[in-house]
């Protein structure tokens, strides 16, 4: 929410691609993505959720590979959402009344963040330096960037919300790579049971985090 | 008449949804030698099949991809602010999340196990004597429910021996027994099991409660404290703190819910019989409309089918239940604009906002240890337990630490304090300080019903059948405001008591309306309530019809107005209460309950 207060923050920490120039993406290939879309998805990962002091970043998690896995999942063809018309615009408070499925949010989206890195740049968001970058996804999170009929911040609300679930969810479905979304949070993941340590007061569970399939951090 | 459909035999009672009020009134009513088909619109589900261990602890199914909840897809509804706007579908989950399923929200739920403070049962009442009929605002519609706590107490006392409820008591037959709540009525037993432990938030803030000098107590669980085996035979065991209540259907089956208490025995009944995938589209009435003659539904293969039946039951979940009353024209439909009707009227929700405490950073709170019902609460400014005369509200809240279990990807998504930026490192640094070292506080407060909030059918929009959706029109007012502000400004005081660090308190803002975006609770009331004036209520104060004397509605549509507790106690109790009197009264002489 308070997207402007942190500007000064951003600039002052260990960024993972302080550099100009796209950031060399993991061996995964995208079955959804496009070259042009994996690299904005890659570069744009890398600023949300940078490497620092405090863990791992999105890329090295795996996030881009989480988001293209969704991509095929029935949630990402819409089929949770009620998607009957008429479709009419309303209050933002009374939710989200596009007709797009995240597929198409996506499409749409990055089309759009590419298509005004070019226009005031010269360059695909990948290619810009990360200030531009930060620049730009600032923009679109306030929602002042235009896309057609998708506004920025619903584009960017879909990617931050999938850039979180792919840092923290289970490693089952593609990110959290070695747990290591977890392991900065001190979460246990999948242990799931606590019966000792709820009088434990005030000091950190010992055990490592597991995941569902039985991986130890 | 849906004339097309197939006529299956006659059975004694069908019940319209398999969750907690199904489950209930169906073993009732085969305890009372009634044939009994359930009808649920959502797949069968168990603990077998839903709960297993650890495919079921996953963070991103559970609780982001909503894989117990109701589909959106196929049935949601339309929400606006006020009468002037246009309604707009509900797209996404957010706000709410009803289940679907056998089970329904019961599966999936929290374990949070309250009896209804007597005081809220005749508020209306209390609020006269205590302060005069001025003091209720213009527009709010304020009743009593029709039912005393005494007369409710041996249903209290039933559900929590069903469920297997953890806590401690304040007084039992009148004597006091223990360090429960001290505003709490008089029960006739203790809880069947005794508390939970404290997780380290609870106990930190029952610490700072006491030196604030309120009156805290351990919240009553439905999650087992110790293996339990309750009146049907049904066993729990222990609760391990796992943190995966909310939203899962608990792997160490110590969550109560209608697939572990109630339905392995009620699965082996011979006169009970469960079809999942049955989407009931309406209920069928004789020819004067003063009389079911059973119901119509859509079968998992898209077939038509009426299931003739002498009883039929609503139990399709608050909401659900306004709707298919709507949908069969049972009741008067209310009118916001003549003040006339009731079906659709008096639609509350739950008034709460939650606020942050943070702790020395050397301190771990630890906040993934947890159970859904479990916590330290106290009730100094829920109910009628304060002089609301100079205060001007109706209403309260209670207050409390209710550690059910942040998991990771929610943790991301809370971030950190406000101010902090929601992504890059000064996120990362403020998410993790925040998870690691704070606790959160729920003011969990009562909504009033208003003349101009209410429910009824949309113009516009259809469900997968064709049908129109709900429409709810609902917004904050004023009172409600006013209270949530002067109760969250109390936590405050407990806040500093812990020694914080650092607080944010949040408290409900005048001129922001209802965000459908933003996840609060299930906790949605009324719009079919009891009540002894048919004028006021469309249902008896035994959850019967008054138009169609064989249609019982069971869920929280019975309520009048919000209370400031959790509802599935007080709708397992309105269930057995409701039942108590089918089965005493109705069932011999078939007709309109009286007195
Ligand atoms: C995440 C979560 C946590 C909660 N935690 C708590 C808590 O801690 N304490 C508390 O008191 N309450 C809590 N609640 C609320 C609680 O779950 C409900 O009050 C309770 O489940 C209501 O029971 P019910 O039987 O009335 O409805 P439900 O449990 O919703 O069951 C209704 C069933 O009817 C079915 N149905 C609906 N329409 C039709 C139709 N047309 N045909 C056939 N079937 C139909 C539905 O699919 C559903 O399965 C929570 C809810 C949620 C979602
Ligand atoms: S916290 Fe306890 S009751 Fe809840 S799911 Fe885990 S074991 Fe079950």
């Amino acid at each position: 929410m308070q997207g402007l207060a942190g500007a000064a923050a951003c600039g002052t920490v260990l960024a993972s691609s302080g550099r100009a120039g796209p950031v060399a993406a993991p061996p995964y290939r995208p079955q959804f993505f496009d070259a042009a879309e994996w690299a904005f998805l890659v570069a744009a990962c890398d600023r949300l959720i940078p490497a620092d002091a405090s863990g791992p970043g999105a890329v090295a998690l795996d996030v881009p590979r989480f988001i293209d896995r969704q991509m095929d999942t029935p949630y990402a063809h819409g089929a949770q959402w009620y998607m009957s018309g008429p479709f009419m615009a309303g209050p933002d408070n009374l939710g989200y009344q596009l007709p797009y499925a995240p597929r198409e949010l996506y499409r749409h989206g990055i089309a759009g963040m590419n298509a005004h890195a070019a226009t005031r740049h010269g360059r695909p968001f990948a290619a810009l330096s990360a200030a531009l970058q930060d620049d730009l996804l600032r923009a679109a999170e306030r929602g002042s960037l235009v896309f057609g009929d998708v506004p920025s911040a619903t584009f960017f609300e879909q990617l931050l919300a999938n850039v979180m679930e792919g840092a923290f969810s289970d490693p089952i479905h593609g990110g959290n790579t070695g747990m290591g979304g977890w392991a900065m949070l001190g979460f246990p993941g999948a242990r799931a049971d606590f019966m000792d340590w709820v009088d434990q007061y005030g000091v950190h569970y010992p055990l490592g985090s597991v995941s569902i399939s039985g991986e130890r951090a | 008449m849906s004339t097309d459909a197939r006529r299956l035999d006659p059975v004694d009672v069908v019940i319209v949804g398999g969750g907690w009020a199904g489950c209930i009134m169906a073993k009732e009513m085969t305890e009372a030698g009634r044939s009994v088909v359930v009808l649920e619109r959502g797949p069968d589900r168990g603990t077998a099949s839903d709960g297993a261990y650890p495919a079921s602890i996953d963070e991103l199914e559970g609780n982001f991809r909503y894989k117990l909840f109701q589909d959106l897809s196929k049935h949601t509804v339309t929400i606006r602010n006020n009468s002037r706007q246009v309604a707009l579908p509900y797209r996404r989950m957010a706000a709410f999340l009803p289940g679907e399923g056998v089970g329904g929200a019961g599966l999936h739920w929290s374990g949070v196990h309250f009896r209804i403070p007597p005081d809220d049962l005749r508020l209306r009442t209390r609020v006269i004597e205590k302060y005069g009929a001025k003091f209720i605002p213009e527009g709010m519609n304020l009743q009593d429910y029709g039912v005393t706590y005494e007369e409710l107490e041996p249903f209290f006392d039933r559900a929590e021996k069903v469920f297997g409820t953890s806590g401690e008591a304040y007084k039992v037959n009148g004597q006091v027994v223990g360090k429960g709540n001290v505003f709490s009525p008089s029960r006739s037993d203790h809880f069947p099991l005794p508390a939970l432990k404290d997780v380290y938030t609870a106990h930190l803030f029952r610490k700072a409660a006491t030196e604030a000098g309120f009156h805290p107590y351990s919240l009553p669980a439905a999650n087992a404290s110790r293996q339990y085996v309750n009146p049907y035979g049904a066993q729990m065991g222990p609760c391990n703190f796992c943190g995966y209540c909310s939203g899962y259907a608990c792997y160490m089956y110590s969550k109560a819910s209608p697939n572990v208490n109630i339905l392995p025995v009620l699965r082996r009944h011979p006169l009970f019989e469960l079809r999942a995938a049955c989407n009931v589209l309406k209920v069928e009435l004789d020819s004067d409309g003063r009389r079911a003659t059973g119901v119509t539904y859509a079968d998992a293969e898209g077939n038509t089918v009426t299931q003739p039946a002498e009883l039929v039951i609503l139990s399709a979940f608050q909401f659900h239940n306004v709707r298919l009353m709507l949908l069969s024209g049972i009741g008067k439909p209310y009118d916001p604009a003549r003040n006339e009707g009731v079906v659709g009227r008096n639609f509350v929700y739950q008034n709460v906002t939650t606020s942050t405490v943070w702790l020395d950073p050397k301190v771990e709170t630890n906040q993934y240890v947890g159970t859904g019902g479990g916590g330290v609460a106290f009730d100094d400014f829920n109910s009628e337990n304060f002089d609301h005369g100079p205060l001007g509200f109706v209403g309260g809240s209670p207050v409390w630490v209710n550690q059910a279990g942040v998991k990771a990807i929610a943790a991301a998504y809370s971030g950190g304090p406000p101010g902090t930026p929601r992504w890059g490192s000064a996120w990362k640094a403020g998410m993790i300080d925040t998870y690691r070292h704070s606790l959160r506080i729920d003011a969990h407060g009562t909504n009033m019903a208003y003349r101009d909030v209410y429910l009824d059918l949309d113009p516009t929009w259809k469900d997968a059948h064709g049908q129109p959706l709900l429409r709810m029109t609902f917004d904050w007012k004023d009172n409600d405001i006013r209270m949530n502000r002067y109760v969250v400004d109390k936590i405050g005081n407990v806040a500093k008591a812990m020694g914080a660090r650092r607080v944010h308190l949040t408290s409900r803002e005048f001129g922001k309306p209802f965000d459908t975006r933003q996840y609060q609770t299930t906790h949605l009331g009324g719009g079919a309530v009891m009540g002894t004036d048919p004028g006021t209520s469309a249902l008896n104060r035994y959850l019967q019809s008054w138009d169609v004397h064989n249609v019982f509605v069971i869920g929280a549509n019975a309520f009048p107005q919000g209370t400031g507790y959790n509802p599935t106690g007080m709708v397992a109790a309105l269930a057995y209460w409701a039942a108590h009197h089918i089965r005493t009264t109705y069932l011999a002489r078939p007709g309109p309950l009286a007195g």
